[in-house]
């Protein structure tokens, strides 16, 4: 069964000129555990199809279908319970004025309905600091220190965590490495590939590095213009050059 | 001795004010002005329900719940509504106005030969100056210990998330709306709350003591902030009450120096942009002598 299946979405937004296609007719399937890489020129739609993945955005037509739900008309809130996220801005991934500890232990109950129960902290922090140690960036240092004091690779890292807990029916990766510098971005994106594989985690990655698109996942998507113009599987990535993705970007 | 004690009295019914404030202003990250409207309509429904016949504890919660309902309607407005939360905040304050007038059929009423709270304990426990003192306590104590249970918990963190990031919150499955309206509906309940209480110590409700109430919250933060410097979430929140007493007793030397009480809101309003300015002027001169260090090595 497949994991993750769009089929013939549409998303429009208004205009002052009337409306505007964002999406159009995208069909896609990902098999569980398929890492999908997700190249295209700003505006084809690489964060639209997130965001409405994500329910940020409505549809206009077609159907999103996650783990056997038909996740088409659920909040952004309710699908959390099956998605998560990790965006490109170090920032947006976890709360600043609370500690590690407790970014992860919001986490750990990703989805879940709130409850009036008190936190189990202590209780947890052994399983964090297991978690953590395996960044290798001194997260688990910091567990007790409020994310707002973080480095950007070390908050992304530990964004990367959050969203990877609770095993998420799927991981959307938001140009996660872009804000980074080049050394910690491959640090960064080799944690992402051990957790992809060490989790069988399915996920969608939207990059601009063409080399990390050819060099991580089994499976490539050019988006332009609001539709996917080319989808390329684990061989024929595998043959692909970085000249033959950036045609697209001509 | 008796100004001091009527001081930590008023800090502590005021303290409830600002740990109210609090809620929307530090943890939910917005101003909301709903504060100078539902602090009046917190007195006026308690004055007006003790009036009525009412027993004054009942009517001191029933003024909170009334504050709640201010609170959930400016909630509404802003989520609902999809209106800037500043401006349904003001929309609602204004409305609270006339709301008041209504509830109390008058601009003021007095509680003049009724029970309250202060009365029933001044006749058998303590002296009128210690009952502030010892209701404003027992009230803070109760507020501060449940808002730190409350904190603590599975939902107490899901609320500080959403005041903190409300896209990473939302990305956990945690609704930001909700949580802004369960903000101010607890703010405001607790504003409500030291509406009626202090209502009650002063033997009247007036449908102008709302005005620049806001200031006062907000003072009682800040100074807070500035005495006590870094502290957790929990102790923050005694913090807040703490600064409340301090700004008492910053009025109280006011006064002493020959100001004018009609000075008051002025002495208010210096004595908050000077606790707000601390900070930034402290930074700037630690940040000169780390520069001025760094030349001379």
């Amino acid at each position: 069964m497949s994991q993750l299946a769009l089929k013939g979405v549409t998303v429009n937004v208004p205009t002052d000129d009337g409306v505007k296609t964002l999406l159009d007719n995208v069909n896609l399937t990902l098999n569980s555990g398929d890492f999908v890489s997700v190249v295209g020129t700003n505006g084809a739609g690489k964060s639209t199809l997130f965001n409405t993945i994500a329910g940020n955005l409505p549809v206009a037509a077609g159907s999103i279908m996650l783990g056997g739900h038909d996740i088409t008309t659920f909040s952004p809130e309710k699908r959390a319970r099956y998605i998560a996220r990790v965006f490109q801005d170090p920032k947006m991934g976890t709360a600043p004025r609370m500690t590690v500890a407790e970014n992860l232990a919001l986490a750990s109950h990703r989805g879940q309905p709130l409850r009036f129960k008190l936190r189990r902290l202590n209780a947890q922090k052994p399983d964090f600091l297991t978690l953590t140690k395996q960044t290798g960036n001194g997260l688990d240092a910091a567990l007790d220190r409020e994310t707002a004091s973080l480095s950007g690779g070390q908050r992304q890292a530990l964004s990367l965590l959050m969203a990877s807990l609770n095993q998420p029916d799927l991981l959307l990766l938001d140009e996660h490495t872009a804000a980074l510098d080049p050394h910690t971005s491959a640090a960064i994106m080799q944690l992402t590939a051990t957790m992809m594989t060490e989790r069988h985690l399915t996920g969608l990655m939207i990059t601009h590095h063409m080399a990390d698109a050819l060099a991580y996942g089994n499976r490539l998507l050019v988006l332009d213009h609001g539709q996917i113009v080319a989808d390329y599987d684990a061989q024929q990535k595998a043959r692909l050059q970085r000249e033959d993705l950036l045609a697209y970007f001509a | 001795m008796t100004l001091g004690v009527s001081a930590i009295g008023q800090g502590l019914l005021y303290g409830l004010l600002g740990i109210g404030l609090f809620l929307t202003f530090r943890i939910l990250d917005f101003p909301d002005m709903t504060v100078e409207g539902t602090f009046p309509f917190g007195a006026a429904v308690a004055v007006s329900a003790i009036t009525h016949g009412i027993n004054p504890v009942l009517a001191t919660l029933l003024a909170m719940l009334a504050g709640m309902l201010a609170g959930a309607v400016t909630g509404l407005l802003s989520t609902v509504g999809r209106m800037p939360v500043l401006l349904a905040g003001i929309l609602v304050m204004t409305a609270l106005f006339s709301i008041n007038l209504r509830v109390m059929g008058r601009a003021n009423l007095s509680l003049l030969n009724q029970p309250n709270l202060f009365k029933s304990l001044t006749n058998t426990l303590v002296s009128a100056d210690f009952s502030s003192v010892l209701i404003g306590f027992v009230a803070v104590g109760l507020v501060v210990a449940l808002l730190m249970l409350f904190l603590n918990t599975q939902r107490g963190q899901a609320f500080i998330a959403a005041g903190d990031n409300p896209t990473m919150a939302q990305s956990l499955g945690i609704n930001p709306k909700r949580q802004q309206v369960l903000g101010l509906m607890l703010g405001n309940g607790l504003i409500g709350l030291s509406g009626a209480l202090v209502a009650q110590s002063n033997g009247y409700a007036d449908v102008n003591m709302g005005i620049g109430v806001i200031v006062i919250g907000l003072a009682a933060i800040i100074i807070g902030e500035v005495a006590f410097g870094n502290l957790t979430l929990s102790q923050r929140l005694v913090a807040v009450v703490l600064g409340s007493i301090i700004y008492r007793f910053i009025l109280l030397v006011v006064l002493a120096l020959g100001f004018s009480p009609d000075d008051l809101k002025l002495v208010s309003a210096v004595v908050l942009a000077i606790a707000i300015m601390v900070p930034q002027f402290d930074a700037q001169l630690k940040l000169r002598r780390v520069l001025k260090k760094g030349v001379q090595s």
